[in-house]
């Protein structure tokens, strides 16, 4: 056993704390809902939606069980295309590759456009930490990196943030008018600030959606075009992706842009799907492909599954869970209930309250494109985080107590008797709220005078 | 056909009322039931906790208990799932693949097995369904939001059977309560707003009831009502439609 002494502080005392704010946290849940809404009109649109979702699962199904050839075929090809190729095994040599790259060609100021990879690397800090300015160009990634906060959500980045709060985050770094709150006026003055930045960056790092093992190509897509405008600006183009990105061939890309976009945001597609193959006349073009915990979860049988995603974030927007304790209460770059059973993965023990954060109710299974089973993982993450000693003791003493009142049908009627007993006399003891947290800010059941059990014996058996 | 009645370790103790309407409405309708005397809990409140290894105990006892049966009938759509999908029994696998296969939950039972078409109950209010998530996509008694397909519901058939019953629509028709087993007490904050907006959705649309096949969602959203002495209370759905029978 470990000494973790509570399986939930974190999620729960976390969110506990946003919803200190009910207004905000209100909010925040209808936000979330509205494009959860989206998603199922959209969705409607296509009469063979649930069709496309068991294509899309099959199709990576297939890749992640030939997972090393359609790599190696990726690789050949995107050298033939004058891609220059490197290798990833965690977070660090990644972030060490691409600073490579960065010093070799002498650039101070670079341009990035938003890529979940390079925050699960930590990649900005590693950058910043080495001399280098680094500016997120996608507009949500951009004011949270201006508030020095981790993306809250992997499509919608500052979702957390309310007009207000970025007005004023943009008046203290890009000099908008104080108490300014209107999104036309704060998004026109981050479009000027960004265009300058596009403008003296030597180099732009994109992430990849989709790599086509067959042609050696990808494609990112975005919704403000800012990959497009950073790689054709600058000198040399990183783009940066996890080795489970790859589809085999280009037919299967539409399979996936018609459920990306409209399971992310209920948008028929991306504004821009940006196709690389080949660095233009002039410019260099690098390719970094990611292990860092993948080819693990790939030999986990009950989890490799989730492999799959394609990062969408429509389990985190209809996660009920989610949407009342915010994106920062997961404490793990991916939120949510795909973040949930990712994270235990990268570290068991700093993320065992995670698989706890759900009630299993599987809205998160339905929505998922790519047709993850979500919440079967989160039960079996539960059975392996036990298994390997995650829990506090206390918790496990109390299931073992429990196990064995329950599985002996005479401890568990006396326990039943002198329970309802207890409650009935006591009231206020089991509506103790320090003891007691379902009496915190609930009622406890009235107890009956006589179980079923006591009534059946009376009413039928005698009979 | 001879039926087993499950009633899980919390109706026994806390709502026998449900199990009670459970069993007349069954014997109503001409189904022979009887109630296993050594039952007691079906395990999951462990397993959904990590400990399913702890579970053997009881799903041993279970599949004792319910062996010989023809169906096993439970008005909890979460514990019948959980038999459903994670009953193993050493040593008496039969017996307990058997269980899996013909425990059902009460709507479902009344509508594929029994195939009602009418019922006697009358219930004049104005009724909330909530839906529990195991009932739903666990054992898909109605058609779930998130996906694309034909409208459904076997308990939103049943009730309607009942006369002068008048069903509410809620905005958000299948958002979970937030019961959640030990998710209730370890993520106490997160649980209660999302019951307090459950709670909230049925008031807005006018509910005088609150309706459903799972008395672990009621118990949690009753708890909360009474919390905020709202006259909403709740009701299970056997209840309901046993309503005429007292
Ligand atoms: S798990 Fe599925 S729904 Fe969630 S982000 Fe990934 S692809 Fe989208």
């Amino acid at each position: 056993m470990s000494n973790r002494n509570t399986t939930t502080p974190d999620h729960a005392a976390a969110s506990a704390k946003f919803l200190l704010d009910q207004e905000r946290a209100n909010w925040h849940d209808q936000a979330l809902w509205f494009i959860r809404q989206k998603r199922d009109v959209t969705a409607r649109q296509i009469p063979d939606w649930e069709q496309l979702r068991n294509a899309a699962s099959q199709i990576k199904q297939n890749v992640l069980a030939n997972l090393d050839d359609y790599l190696i075929q990726f690789e050949k090809k995107a050298l033939e295309n004058g891609i220059k190729v490197h290798w990833a095994a965690d977070g660090a040599e990644h972030n060490r590759i691409v600073l490579d790259i960065i010093q070799k060609h002498g650039v101070q100021k670079l341009v990035k456009s938003k890529s979940m990879l390079t925050e699960e690397c930590h990649l900005n800090d590693f950058l910043t930490s080495n001399g280098i300015d680094v500016v997120d160009t996608d507009l949500g990634e951009r004011i949270v990196q201006l508030a020095k906060e981790p993306p809250s959500h992997i499509v919608l980045p500052s979702i957390h943030k309310r007009k207000e709060e970025v007005g004023e985050i943009f008046h203290q770094h890009l000099g908008t008018e104080k108490g300014a709150s209107d999104p036309a006026y704060l998004t026109e003055s981050a479009r000027q600030h960004l265009r300058e930045k596009f403008l003296t960056a030597d180099l732009a790092i994109t992430g990849v959606n989709f790599a086509i093992a067959e042609t050696g190509g990808l494609v990112v897509c975005t919704n403000e075009g800012n990959a497009d405008m950073g790689v054709h600006l600058a000198k040399v183009h990183i783009a940066c992706m996890g080795i489970e990105k790859i589809i085999p061939k280009a037919e299967h890309l539409g399979v996936f842009l018609r459920l990306l976009a409209r399971s992310a945001t209920g948008q028929p597609i991306t504004t821009y799907s940006s196709h690389f193959h080949k660095p233009r006349a002039g410019q260099e073009m690098h390719l970094v492909l990611v292990d860092n915990g993948r080819s693990t979860q790939l030999g986990r049988p009950h989890f490799y599954n989730s492999l799959k995603c394609i990062r969408c974030g429509a389990c985190i927007n209809t996660c009920p869970v989610y949407r009342r304790s915010g994106g920062h209460s997961y404490h793990n770059t991916i939120a949510g209930p795909i973040g949930a059973i990712l994270a235990p993965n990268a570290d068991m023990r700093k993320n065992a309250d995670l698989p706890f954060a759900s009630t299993l109710c599987g809205s998160c299974t339905n929505v998922c494109p790519v047709k993850i089973d979500i919440h079967n993982q989160l039960y079996q993450w539960r059975q392996v985080l036990v298994q390997e000693g995650h829990v506090p003791k206390s918790k496990a003493q109390g299931m073992k107590v429990m196990a064995n009142v329950l599985s002996n049908p005479r401890l568990y009627r006396v326990a039943g008797k002198s329970g309802r007993l207890m409650m009935r006399m006591m009231p206020g003891l089991a509506n103790n709220k320090a003891l007691n947290p379902w009496a915190k800010q609930r009622e406890m059941p009235q107890p009956p005078k006589e179980s079923f059990r006591d009534w059946y014996l009376k009413n039928r058996s005698e009979k | 056909m001879k039926v087993g009645l499950f009633i899980p370790c919390y109706i026994d103790q806390f709502y026998p009322q449900v199990a009670i309407a459970t069993l007349q409405l069954l014997e109503k309708l001409g189904v022979e039931v009887a109630y296993p005397l050594q039952q007691t809990c079906c395990g999951q409140p462990m397993a959904n906790s990590g400990f399913a290894s702890l579970a053997k105990g009881c799903d041993a006892l279970f599949t004792r208990n319910f062996s010989g049966y023809d169906y096993i009938v439970s008005p909890s759509g979460s514990c019948v799932l959980h038999v459903k999908e994670h009953l193993y029994a050493a040593g008496n696998e039969a017996a307990a693949t058997h269980i899996r296969n013909n425990i059902f939950e009460l709507s479902e039972f009344l509508t594929d097995v029994l195939q009602v078409t009418e019922l006697e109950a009358r219930f004049p209010h104005k009724v909330g369904f909530h839906i529990s998530c195991h009932g739903q996509r666990g054992l898909h008694l109605a058609q779930m939001s998130e996906l694309v397909a034909e409208d459904f519901s076997k308990p939103g058939y049943l009730l309607r059977l009942v006369k002068d019953i008048e069903l509410v629509e809620l905005n958000r028709k299948d958002e979970c309560c937030g019961f959640g087993g030990t998710f209730c007490v370890s993520e106490e904050a997160v649980s209660v707003k999302m019951g307090q907006d459950r709670v909230a959705d049925h008031q807005l649309n006018g509910a005088e009831y609150i309706t459903g096949g799972d008395v672990s969602c009621l118990m949690h959203l009753e708890g909360i009502l009474r919390r905020k002495n709202s006259p909403v209370k709740v009701i299970h759905m056997a209840e309901i439609l046993n309503s005429s029978y007292e």
